[in-house]
């Protein structure tokens, strides 16, 4: 066991798959000699040569589809988008195409390749460093979108990711990065993508989070539960999509109500979705209306700090939620 | 046309019940919710209740007989249960004013709508009339109690435990019935069946309540199916011994419960299984399935025979935590008052056979768990202990742990670490370690 951040859990990930597997390979912006713009590859040019490490343009459709037909082609590529803001250019490459490679050639190709997208807020980074991309990578079939929220499980899941022959996005939590420090191997292990997992046991309601959300979920559970005596069962997603239903669908049933908290909008979002499923397949096990904890249904994530924390969802939030549904 | 009386579901992976005994017999007049028949699944007795008012004209399964939920155990001449009351019509008035409008516009067949300009047939418009009246999403019945709102939740278990959701008093906000409302409201049902021994030359055949004959029927399956394994531990309890002596006063003034050796023994099992996974399975059908939850059965002897109440989650509980859920456990076991929930999710069984006096045991697995662990009798015996001083022999209290495990799913070597963990776990107690 190692002690590390998920920063370090990411680029330890990366660095085992590249001494593994000569046909992965990175490109981004900054990645190389910088090292990245969170150093998430610092020291990897010096080790693996621009080869290996690519330098590219400030241009994201090519950063996405040079990956995409090198993955058709048989290479592991692993594209950093510097900011999940800056993703849009390449959606087209994304969506459009990495997402049909396999149906689009008849199951004759198929795109093993990661996209690592550095995302959320709660950093100080205003309007263009601090954007929630997950809703509409989540939408579209043919992608697997992940999102861990620890050490252990961002290594795991990435190099599940890196091996993974369907194109994955990969979303860290940027705020986490050095926020989250646990333990995980030293060596390589795999967290299987598509498995959601309960961080918290509680009988009294499930919560259903991700990403940054998960920390100040449970901070808000341990909190009612000493104070209030409610014990909130807390699940990490950790893959959006696909999304395991089973493990939200298995605790809900038991504790009979439920609550979404996520930092993106809430309109037509990953909560949406759990909300939904719920709605559909534990409608009689309900004791309680499916509520949720978002930001305002606004376009941006304000730059003034005062504004920011108010946007956020954050513990005092997420406990007064927790507190009104447990009432009901 | 007679009424047909089912036997309910009552919760999931319960299939069948045994027909305990009837409270009414044909030709008797009900009204609706009174107690038809008892009726025992997992160890746990309770009436159901009948759907109707009316005359019960016939009986179909006799007691002693097993049931599958949903058959017809009985017909009545009802005279309310079929007819569906009357649904007064939802108001329509500005619904329809604004239907003259078609809000959502119309798709042209045959549109040149095809990616490459050409024409495809768009099938998914061809009936579209269906969609267009809004009336079928009227309830099919009446909300039941008075216009008071009830979640789905608690609609059906009310339904499930023939619990008049208007009886129950509401703990929830503004008076509303609560989830937890009807599980105590129906906690009150499970009635303890006596049955009358009758004997003949001597010979008396002993009364076959239902625990005991599902008892029976769970014992001869386990031992028919399962091929058993047997490994024993000695282990050292002077500590735990200490501990429980030096907090038990204490222990007593804070919970109000007398503390024993079993919430440390389901503590260390519970560690112990964390570390042990493989020991936290169940078998179904034909393979094992690695339980996620660690959830530790308790035997007790209750007087209508052996029932194994269930501490839920026990990793996440502490010493303390253990010894409240147990006591409470226990209590309603010897009762007789456990409620299915209590009984079902085992991954493990302990048995307390040191209570008893026994200090080694093969005890059968309970299926579809695949390992059960007895403590057996504390003793005090000279043991040889190795110090600095080099060894010698002292007077310690030893205990010795028997594990019966399922050889499809645990070879010797898991069986052995979930041992020596739990022999590690136990001996890690002395005086001074926290109760908590």
């Amino acid at each position: 066991m190692a002690t590390m951040n998920v920063l370090e859990a990411v680029r330890d990930a990366m660095r085992l798959e590249m001494r593994r597997d000569p046909s992965v390979f990175m490109l981004g912006e900054d990645i190389g000699a910088r090292g990245g713009v969170f150093l998430a590859s610092d020291g990897f040019v010096e080790e693996f040569g621009e080869d290996r490490v690519i330098d590219t343009p400030l241009a994201e459709s090519s950063i996405v589809g040079i990956a995409l037909g090198a993955a058709v082609n048989g290479m592991r590529p692993i594209a950093e988008i510097q900011f999940g803001d800056f993703i849009w250019p390449a959606m087209n490459q994304l969506v459009g195409e990495a997402a049909r490679a396999r149906y689009g050639t008849a199951g004759k190709r198929q795109a093993g390749m990661v996209v690592r997208v550095p995302h959320g807020g709660g950093v100080r980074g205003g309007l263009y460093h601090s954007q929630s991309v997950e809703a509409v990578l989540a939408h579209t079939p043919g992608l697997k979108v992940v999102a861990p929220a620890t050490p252990y499980d961002a290594k795991g899941l990435l190099i599940s990711a890196i091996r993974d022959d369907d194109p994955v996005v990969f979303l860290e939590h940027k705020r986490t990065y050095r926020l989250v420090r646990g333990e995980a191997p030293e060596g390589s292990y795999t967290e299987p993508i598509g498995r959601a997992e309960i961080k918290r046991r509680g009988e009294d309601m499930t919560i259903v989070t991700y990403g940054l959300m998960l920390h100040y979920s449970l901070q808000a559970a341990a909190q009612v539960a000493e104070q209030d005596g409610i014990e909130a069962e807390v699940i990490d997603l950790r893959t959006l999509r696909p999304l395991d239903t089973e493990t939200v669908l298995e605790s809900v049933r038991r504790t009979s109500k439920a609550l979404i908290v996520q930092e993106d909008t809430p309109v037509a979002s990953v909560g949406s979705e759990v909300a939904a499923v719920i709605a559909d397949q534990a409608f009689f096990r309900l004791d309680g209306p499916v509520r949720r904890v978002t930001p305002p249904d606004l376009p941006p994530m304000p730059y003034s700090p005062l504004q920011e924390a108010e946007y956020m969802p954050s513990p005092i939030k997420i406990i007064r939620a927790i507190q009104q549904l447990a009432a009901i | 046309m007679p009424y047909q009386v089912e036997l309910p579901h009552v919760g999931e992976s319960v299939i069948e019940a045994v027909i305990e005994k009837w409270l009414v017999e044909p030709g008797q007049r009900v009204e609706k919710y009174d107690p038809l028949v008892e009726v025992v699944t997992d160890k746990v007795s309770m009436e159901v209740p009948s759907p109707a008012s009316g005359m019960i004209t016939k009986i179909m399964a006799t007691a002693g007989e097993t049931v599958p939920m949903g058959a017809v155990i009985a017909e009545m001449d009802a005279e309310d249960a079929p007819a569906q009351p009357a649904v007064a019509p939802a108001p329509q008035a500005e619904a329809s004013a604004l239907n003259q409008f078609d809000r959502i516009g119309t798709l042209v067949q045959d549109a040149n709508v095809g990616p490459t300009g050409g024409v495809f047939e768009d099938t998914s418009l061809q009936s579209k009339r269906d969609a267009e009246t809004g009336d079928e999403a009227q309830p099919s019945r009446p909300a039941p109690s008075q216009g008071r709102r009830l979640s789905p939740v608690v609609m059906r278990l009310a339904e499930q435990h023939g619990i008049d959701p208007s009886s129950v008093k509401g703990t929830g906000r503004g008076g509303r019935v609560t989830k937890a409302d009807i599980l105590a409201a129906s906690a009150g049902a499970g009635a303890s069946p006596v049955l009358p021994v009758s004997s003949r030359s001597g010979d008396v055949p002993l009364a076959q309540n239902a625990v005991k004959k599902l008892t029976a029927a769970h014992m001869a399956r386990s031992w028919r199916e399962i091929p058993h394994a047997w490994s024993a531990i000695e282990i050292d309890v002077t500590g735990m011994v200490h501990c429980r002596r030096k907090n038990r006063d204490a222990f007593r003034d804070l919970y109000g419960i007398d503390l024993t050796y079993l919430p440390f023994t389901v503590w260390a099992v519970a560690q112990s299984l964390v570390e042990n996974r493989l020991l936290n399975t169940t078998w179904e059908g034909d393979a094992a399935i690695l339980r996620a939850r660690i959830n530790v059965g308790i035997a007790v002897a209750s007087k209508e025979g052996l029932v194994v109440p269930v501490v839920h989650d026990a990793d996440s509980r502490g010493i303390a935590g253990i010894a409240v859920k147990t006591s409470a456990l226990v209590t309603r076991a010897r009762d007789g008052r456990l409620e299915l929930a209590d009984v079902q999710g085992g991954t493990l069984t302990l048995n307390n056979t040191g209570a008893l006096g026994s200090v080694l045991g093969g005890a059968i697995i309970n299926h579809p768990q695949t390992a059960i662990l007895t403590t057996e009798k504390i003793v005090k015996r000279p043991v040889v202990v190795s110090s600095g001083n080099g060894d010698e022999i002292a007077v310690r209290s030893m205990m010795n742990a028997c594990l019966s495990f399922d050889h499809r799913v645990i070879d010797g070597a898991e069986a052995s670490g979930f041992l020596q963990e739990f022999k590690r776990r136990i001996e890690s107690i002395d005086a001074n370690s926290p109760v908590e």
